[in-house]
């Protein structure tokens, strides 16, 4: 695919003018739905703690099924994570009032480690549902929702804002009602960005799929038939053989998500991008062709191209005289509304107050902080080595054509293979040669996020132009100063990018990663990751939740005072555009 | 005013009529910013009217008041006999970027407007394949956007709007963002249609800051002015179509737009003191016009064959300089005491021909000393910097201050402006990163 050629994900971009004061209530709030849910589940925990494991078998003839379950789950949550998308990211960009708490609470939701909320959610789930294994699969799959749809929404709210005037005028003026206009106009407006973001949100989730699929909660032990529980459950036999044809089995399936999901919708995604001139890459994707070619998706596409034109069709309410403004003021709604919000930041302030404040000694909270401090040291390190190695590499590869055509995919798929997998094999070295777990468990963390910076950095330098690398050529730059004027500088902007998402996605692997098993063994490395893992399997919801917290604040902290700033330092200076 | 001998298309009935129409935008300090003033005009069946002026003189603001597409502060608008509120069916527009949807092809870009009015699928593709026949793109029904030129693209918006047979086609500056020649060839295809009565509309507002394009297509042409945007004059285009642009008359009206538009409003307000430089304040906006652009016109005055005094319509032509570009430096060289501007002409003062026989250093000397006499704005900051002990400002200070008079926008240009004149004549110094004004240049 074409690396330059995409459209970037970018972070920031829409949050900072509302993110400031709103950051708080946002917090608040968020912390008191953690709050709320973790109590929801205690009071039911006790009648599911006899649920029966489901029976699951080590024989590869299973897999084909297993890996289907998995994929399966991947896809509804994908088709949640998209309603969702279209409803709230849609009502934030259409009414201001709303606008100002529902960007924050998106923008804190994505600090959340996903992990967490599992432990907390998965009994919760359960109990709603009187059929118990679709309890834990409803679980299992709000925990992929949330590993997806906060970058998507983001996305969509991003484009929804940004329509450029001239079109927005031009649908006024030929008169098009607002169904019409979201359909016709918005969608397709923002379809390269929230296309680009799907598929960067189903490569993360991969991991997750795999994470929530075996899960115990106190005595609640819950394996849904998938890789992941196979995977659990080869752990449990220490059987590397079963790990190796996990392995392979996920390999094949995330071939076969980037050939025939990820690379067609690029490609076709390309279509809607506003930038007309041909420029750079073009994507291409031999599955596309093929699909493109067929008799019976051009059937299908023109069936749906019926169904939305009926839509269309309904009798519309009447345009309102100004179209191009958004819904606003109206005073009594406006009370109305901020008295909501105050009761909404009352009740949640008190819950945390009562749940986790009272009851939270210092002597404890100290020693949070403590790990916390832990887990960051090693996010921090990882992702310095991490680019080390990474930005050469990247830069290397991104200034030649036919190296980054080959390097590009492979790192996009690695980025997308759910790192987990592989937890084992590493385990299996430091118990055989008794490694320190504290230092040697930390690689784990960024093992599957480290090629989110190969991949943008190789991105920034293919898109470096053409005429600026002559000029340095020309002037003789080389060595240590075209690195320091010109190849770094020039990558920045994408560098950025990808070590946001990395180091986003290696406090995530922390609750994963730093306590490991293998058998009956167990591994601890001292960290926050530990902590929250711990209290997951003594179902001590406080600590859950403050563990959670912690974390979330600590990544909420970072951003805003590192990657926020170097973000838009970058995006400033080193722009080339 | 409106004898004209238009053979295609009698003046009769009124289409539209726009009376005392005012636009203001709220300012932050609850102020407002007024940006038309007083505005009225009559389009009657037949006829084309041109809105000419510089960006910023409202007449694209007035445009879109006119589409419905925003309310206007005070005054009325009423499109046959019928106030305009949102946007009216039998209004279409055109506009300066295509805004064509790249997603859909030519045939669904036209189809558009006609599937928003729920139309019979039979009836949306005959008129969608005779509107795109009429304007010249049968073969091009399944391109996307992305594959034509930019004139294609603009035949594009052209049959979009035509395709729901408005009454009045609202053109902004369509033909501003393609080349010359493709251009004068859509502006001739186009005026070959509508003399030829081949269009369903009825009558045009045309919105250009293109002199030659405004006497070449108008009936009447509306000359609007800046600060607040006003209608300056109007000038009755009665040539017969199709008109020659070396044709001595068209040369004529040319000049005398030159001289409408270079007018000063002290001679237009009857014993109000005539002043040679207009003054301006802190409060001013000014143009971003780089040092380049004013020595370089001042030295094209000076030299032969113009020896200090020139026409500007000349100049223009000479440079390939439309007014929009044109005109803010002359002006700029106005309020610099450079030069002096009026009747189409534009006329070296005594410093300004000093200023073109200087050396280098000598010239930023010269500028320097007339920067900060007449540019307030440059002088203000040059003072509080010497006030400070520090000799430093932070950027966010002035735009505060500008904040006042100006939008945000503005300000920020404002400064950007006088950032890049001060810069050439070393009065001060300005570190984007940190956002601060000194007075040390960098070592």
């Amino acid at each position: 695919m074409g690396g330059g050629a995409m459209t970037r994900f970018e972070p920031f971009a829409f949050v900072r003018e509302l993110a400031s004061r709103w950051d708080a209530i946002a917090i608040i709030v968020v912390i008191g739905l953690l709050v709320f849910f973790a109590e929801a589940s205690r009071g039911l925990f006790e009648p599911l703690s006899r649920l029966q494991a489901l029976p699951l078998s080590l024989a590869p003839a299973n897999l084909p099924v297993y890996a289907a379950r998995t994929t399966l789950r991947m896809f509804v949550a994908m088709a949640l994570s998209l309603l969702f998308t279209f409803t709230y990211a849609t009502w934030a960009a259409k009414s201001e009032r709303a606008e100002k708490i529902l960007v924050p609470i998106l923008d804190i939701l994505q600090s959340v480690p996903i992990l967490g909320f599992l432990s907390v959610t998965v009994v919760f789930f359960m109990s709603l549902v009187p059929g118990r294994v679709l309890g834990a699969e409803f679980a299992a799959i709000f925990v992929i929702f949330t590993s997806q749809a906060w970058n998507m929404a983001f996305s969509f709210y991003q484009s929804l804002r940004t329509v450029p005037d001239e079109l927005r005028e031009a649908a006024a003026s030929f008169h098009l009602s607002p169904w019409m206009r979201f359909w016709r106009l918005e969608a397709p407006f923002a379809m390269p960005a929230l296309l680009w973001n799907m598929m960067m949100s189903m490569s993360g989730s991969w991991f997750f799929v795999v994470a929530s699929e075996a899960i115990s909660v106190g005595h609640t032990n819950i394996a849904l038939p998938g890789v992941g529980s196979y995977i659990a459950l080869a752990i449990e036999h220490r059987s590397l053989r079963a790990i190796g044809w996990a392995i392979v089995t996920m390999l094949i399936v995330i071939l076969a998500y980037d050939q025939l999901i990820f690379r067609p919708l690029v490609v076709w995604g390309d279509r809607f991008r506003l930038d007309q001139e041909q420029g750079g890459l073009v994507p291409s994707s031999w599955a596309l062709t093929m699909l493109q070619r067929s008799r019976l998706v051009g059937g299908v596409h023109s069936l749906f191209n019926a169904l939305l034109r009926w839509t269309l069709r309904e009798p519309a309410a009447a345009a309102p005289p100004v179209p191009v403004a958004r819904s606003g003021s109206g005073r009594r709604a406006g009370l109305l509304w901020f008295v909501l919000l105050v009761l909404l930041v009352l009740l949640a302030a008190w819950r945390i107050a009562r749940t986790l404040i009272v009851a939270t000694t210092l002597h404890e909270a100290l020693a949070v902080a403590e790990l916390a401090c832990l887990t960051l040291l090693r996010v921090v390190v990882l992702i310095a080595l991490a680019s080390l190695v990474w930005v050469p590499v990247g830069v290397w590869v991104g200034l030649r054509p036919r190296a980054a055509a080959i390097v590009q995919p492979v790192a996009q798929f690695l980025a997308a293979f759910p790192s987990n997998l592989l937890f084992p094999l590493v385990v299996f070295l430091i118990v055989t040669w008794k490694l320190n777990p504290d230092l040697w468990l930390s690689p784990l963390m960024i093992l599957g996020t480290q090629w989110y910076i190969l991949f943008n950095v190789i991105a920034g330098a293919a898109a470096m132009p053409m005429e600026l690398r002559y000029a340095t050529r020309n002037l003789g730059v080389r060595g240590a100063l075209w690195w320091r004027r010109v190849a770094l500088p020039g990558v920045l902007p994408y560098y950025v990018t990808g070590a946001i998402t990395a180091s986003g996605g290696a406090w995530n692997a922390s609750v994963v990663a730093e306590v490991v098993r293998w058998g009956s063994l167990t591994i601890h490395a001292h960290g926050l990751g530990a902590y929250i893992a711990e209290a997951t399997d003594a179902a001590d919801f406080h600590r859950i939740i403050l563990g959670i917290t912690t974390m979330s604040l600590f990544v909420v902290a970072v951003n805003r005072a590192f990657w926020r700033p170097l973000y838009y330092y970058a995006e400033r200076k080193f722009r080339l555009s | 005013m409106n004898s004209l001998p238009n053979v295609a298309h009698a003046p009769s009935s009124e289409l539209l009529r726009v009376d005392g129409v005012r636009k203001a935008f709220p300012k932050p300090d609850g102020g407002e910013l007024l940006v038309l003033e007083g505005v009225n005009l009559a389009l009657a069946e037949g006829q084309i009217v041109g809105l000419l002026g510089r960006s910023g003189s409202g007449k694209s603001t007035l445009l879109r008041l006119i589409a419905g597409l925003d309310e206007p502060s005070g005054g009325q608008l009423s499109f046959s006999g019928r106030p305009i509120a949102g946007p009216a069916s039998g209004i279409a527009m055109v506009f300066q970027s295509f805004a064509l949807f790249p997603w859909l092809t030519v045939f669904e870009n036209v189809a558009l407007g006609l599937e928003a009015q729920h139309m019979p699928k039979a009836e949306i593709r005959k008129r969608s394949l005779a509107a795109i026949d009429l304007i010249g793109l049968d073969g091009f029904e399944s391109a996307y956007p992305r594959e034509l030129s930019g004139g294609m693209r603009q035949r594009v918006g052209f049959a979009r709007a035509l395709v729901v047979q408005p009454d009045i086609l609202l053109m902004d500056e369509p033909f501003s963002a393609l080349d010359v020649l493709t251009a004068e060839t859509l502006r001739t295809d186009f005026l070959d249609l509508w003399t030829e009565r081949r269009l369903p509309i009825k009558g045009v507002i045309l919105v250009t800051h293109n002199i030659e394009e405004a006497v070449l297509m108008c009936d009447r042409i509306l000359v609007f002015g800046s600060n607040p945007g006003r209608i300056l004059g109007e000038i009755p285009v009665s040539l017969p179509q199709p008109r020659k642009r070396l044709d001595a008359k068209f040369r004529d009206l040319v000049e005398h737009i030159y001289v409408v538009m270079t007018s000063r409003p002290s001679d237009a307000a009857p014993g109000a003191r005539g002043e040679r430089f207009p003054r301006i304040t802190v409060g001013t906006v000014l143009p971003r016009v780089s040092s380049n652009l004013l020595s370089g016109l001042i030295e094209t005055v000076a030299a032969p064959p113009f020896g200090g005094t020139a026409d500007l319509p000349k100049i223009a032509s000479d440079l390939q300089m439309e007014i929009d570009e044109l005109f803010p430096v002359a002006e700029t060289l106005q309020v610099m005491h450079f030069a002096e501007v009026g009747g189409g002409d534009i006329r070296l003062t005594a410093e300004g021909m000093a200023f073109a026989n200087a050396t280098l250093d000598e010239r930023k000397r010269i500028f320097a000393r007339h920067l900060l006499n007449y540019v307030p704005l440059a002088e203000h900051i040059r003072r509080v910097l010497d006030e400070r002990a520090s000799h430093a400002a932070r950027k966010s200070r002035f735009v505060d201050e500008l904040e006042d008079f100006m939008t945000e926008d503005d300000a920020e240009q404002s400064l950007r402006a006088v950032v890049s004149l001060a810069r050439y004549a070393e009065v001060f110094a300005y570190d984007d990163e940190h956002e601060m004004f000194s007075l040390e240049n960098p070592t």
